[in-house]
């Protein structure tokens, strides 16, 4: 079990240095900092002078150890483009982020599961052929064209739903929340779904495999011998361990859906830290770009090591072998 | 269409000894086959001519298609916002995809075999190295990892964006993350058959490590990449689009079809809705073809099936 724990850490650590590093590189050699910092009509001397105290003289790895300790101490340096501080913009782009990714995740899990046990249950049925047929396509459907789509039906035909922005936003102590008001919810509800479907398809075929799966088992067929009602042997018995690999792939996933939610918050102008990057991007702004890096590699390392605890919480037969 | 079909797609019905391809495969591989030969044929399929901006015509700007009132019978589909034939941009638009699309899976497998192959045959510190950087890599997402490189080009280099390096920093910002996946499944494979007599033998007679690799183990574990080159080719294609799509891949003046769908989507909002409309379908359709085709080919290799 230590060393299990001591293997997952050191890997962590591992893709945190290597992060750390493709950031620091960024930084130190995309663009000339004094360039970008020092007025158009500096003097050679008043340049040296700025490059010798922002530390821009001394050897590469000093710079990279000073840059790790800043990491550490939370300064991301200054956006280029906004002239603010890179953690105040991310702050405050982060819970727009989140309630996106919060509101999908929750959609894609409550219809992909029952979807996908439907299709392992009536598998010769029409409509699980026809579920299955639509998942193809739904994986083949870029995140961007379905976005656009549900635009031009819902916003421009048809009128019902606002197509761009959070609508009216609660602040409640630094965290501004679209949960509390109605124009909030209206615009969640185009982005929530078109980042939901890309996820709700690989949930949908995840659970059918491994419902198929199960349900061949010995014990389901002993259960089934047994005379237990169906409802029983599928939703108790079958569901429940059908469900393991889901909880990893789900967790593992939410990782990509804050990366594909660039792709969805460009689409509906979502003020998030997708659309934050995106714009970085455009403009060249590399602490912006090299923050979102590390926020994201810091993000998918926690979020394995909690997928992998959640594991041995849920499985009984993972934690008697460890112990 | 009389441009030759078979150039394009793999012809999987031909295949000796083979299961009865489902009608289903047989659809996505023809359309895989039309939307590529129209592709790789645009100049001569095209009714005009997309990347000469002498040939367009403002007054033709928006026209919508030629099956609506006020379309114009030149337009098959419309024009776009410079007054440029959206049929024309479309199979220019396709071909620019599945170009970058196409590379990115040839470079990315290219690297991957190597580095597998290096990893498997040697092990110790060439594998954990390789594997490690691997795993590092395959912790981001595509779409990020992509963004970056781009992003970071653009920075560096200002010439990036333009019609000729932008297909190259693609090619590398897709493929940077698509080698992990061959390089994991050759290594697998290699080091099997590293230890198997023939290997060991050509050993013994002393020949040189490359020539080894390259000529006795090589053949053998090539099959696994196919697959995964199909698949792969399919995911390639989808995330220029998106990349172009975000503004970081082609440039509209040399549009592949995400620029195209960037292009529309500024205008779906007043109502003209076939620019985005029709390059979106068409990407999705030739996705879709290779995805049939991948998923089919899986299942087909996959050694459990076979053994039933």
């Amino acid at each position: 079990m230590l060393s299990a724990i001591a293997s997952r850490l050191s890997q962590a650590l591992l893709v945190m240095l290597a992060v750390t590093a493709i950031a620091f590189v960024m930084f130190r050699y995309v663009g000339d900092p004094v360039a970008m910092m020092s007025r158009e009509d500096a003097t050679p001397a008043e340049k040296a002078e700025l490059r010798r105290s922002l530390g821009l003289d001394r050897p590469v790895l000093v710079q990279y150890g000073d840059f790790v300790g800043r990491v550490a101490r939370g300064q991301l340096g200054v956006s280029f483009r906004n002239q603010r501080p890179v953690v105040e913009l991310m702050a405050e782009r982060l819970p727009a982020t989140l309630e996106l990714v919060l509101v999908a995740t929750l959609l894609s899990l409550s219809v992909g599961v029952p979807l996908g046990v439907f299709c392992a249950l009536k598998p010769d049925s029409a409509a699980a052929r026809a579920i299955q047929t639509l998942s193809l396509v739904g994986i083949s459907m870029p995140t961007f064209v379905t976005g656009i789509g549900l635009i031009l039906l819902f916003a421009v035909v048809l009128r019902w739903l606002p197509s761009f922005g959070r609508g009216d936003v609660v602040s409640i102590g630094g965290w501004t929340t679209g949960f509390l008001s109605r124009s909030g919810w209206a615009s969640l509800i185009l982005p929530g779904v078109t980042l939901a479907l890309y996820q709700l398809t690989l949930i949908m075929r995840l659970v059918r495999a491994e419902m198929i799966d199960v349900m061949s088992s010995d014990y389901i067929r002993f259960a089934k011998a047994r005379g237990l009602p169906p409802r029983y042997i599928h939703f108790r018995l079958a569901l429940r361990n059908a469900l393991m690999p889901v909880i990893t792939v789900t967790g593992l996933q939410i990782g990509s859906l804050i990366a594909f939610a660039i792709v969805t918050e460009t689409v509906f102008q979502w003020p998030g830290m997708g659309l934050l990057f995106i714009q970085a991007v455009s403009f060249a702004d590399v602490p912006v770009m090299a923050a979102y890096l590390l926020f994201v590699g810091a993000l998918f390392v926690l979020i394995n090591m909690a997928v992998d605890v959640i594991y041995t919480v849920v499985d009984p037969r993972l934690r008697t072998r460890r112990a | 269409m009389s441009t030759p079909i078979s150039t394009a797609a793999p012809a999987p019905s031909r295949r000796k000894r083979g299961p009865r391809v489902p009608p289903s495969v047989l659809v996505g591989a023809a359309l895989v086959a039309v939307i590529g030969a129209a592709a790789a044929f645009a100049p001569f399929v095209a009714p005009t001519n997309p990347l000469d901006v002498g040939t367009f015509d403002l007054m033709n700007a928006e026209l919508p298609p030629a099956f609506m009132a006020e379309g114009d019978a030149h337009f098959l589909l419309g024009t776009d916002n410079q007054g440029r034939d959206l049929l024309s941009a479309m199979l220019y638009g396709a071909r620019v995809s599945i170009a970058i699309g196409g590379g990115a899976v040839l470079v990315a497998a290219s690297v991957g075999i190597v580095l597998g192959l290096l990893a498997g045959y040697f092990g110790g510190w060439v594998d954990a190295l390789i594997m490690r950087v691997g795993d590092v890599i395959l912790s981001l997402p595509t779409i990020l990892l992509a963004l970056l490189v781009s992003g970071v080009a653009r920075a560096v280099f200002p010439e990036a964006g333009t019609a000729q390096w932008a297909p190259v920093i693609l090619i590398g910002a897709i493929a940077i993350h698509e080698w992990v996946q061959y390089a994991r499944t050759v290594r697998a494979a290699t080091m099997v058959e590293t230890r198997k007599d023939y290997v060991r033998a050509a050993r013994v007679i002393g020949l040189p490590s490359a020539r080894i690799m390259a000529r006795h183990i090589l053949p053998n574990v090539l099959s696994p990449v196919i697959v995964i080159a199909t698949i792969n080719l399919a995911a390639a294609v989808l995330t220029e689009a998106t990349l172009s799509f975000l503004g970081v891949g082609m440039p509209p003046t040399y549009p592949s079809l995400g620029t195209l769908i960037r292009i529309g989507n500024e205008f779906v909002f007043s109502g003209i809705w076939w620019i985005a409309v029709f390059p979106a379908a068409l990407l999705v359709v030739l996705v879709l073809g290779v995805n049939i085709v991948g998923d089919w080919l899986r299942d087909w290799f996959n050694p459990r099936r076979q053994a039933r």
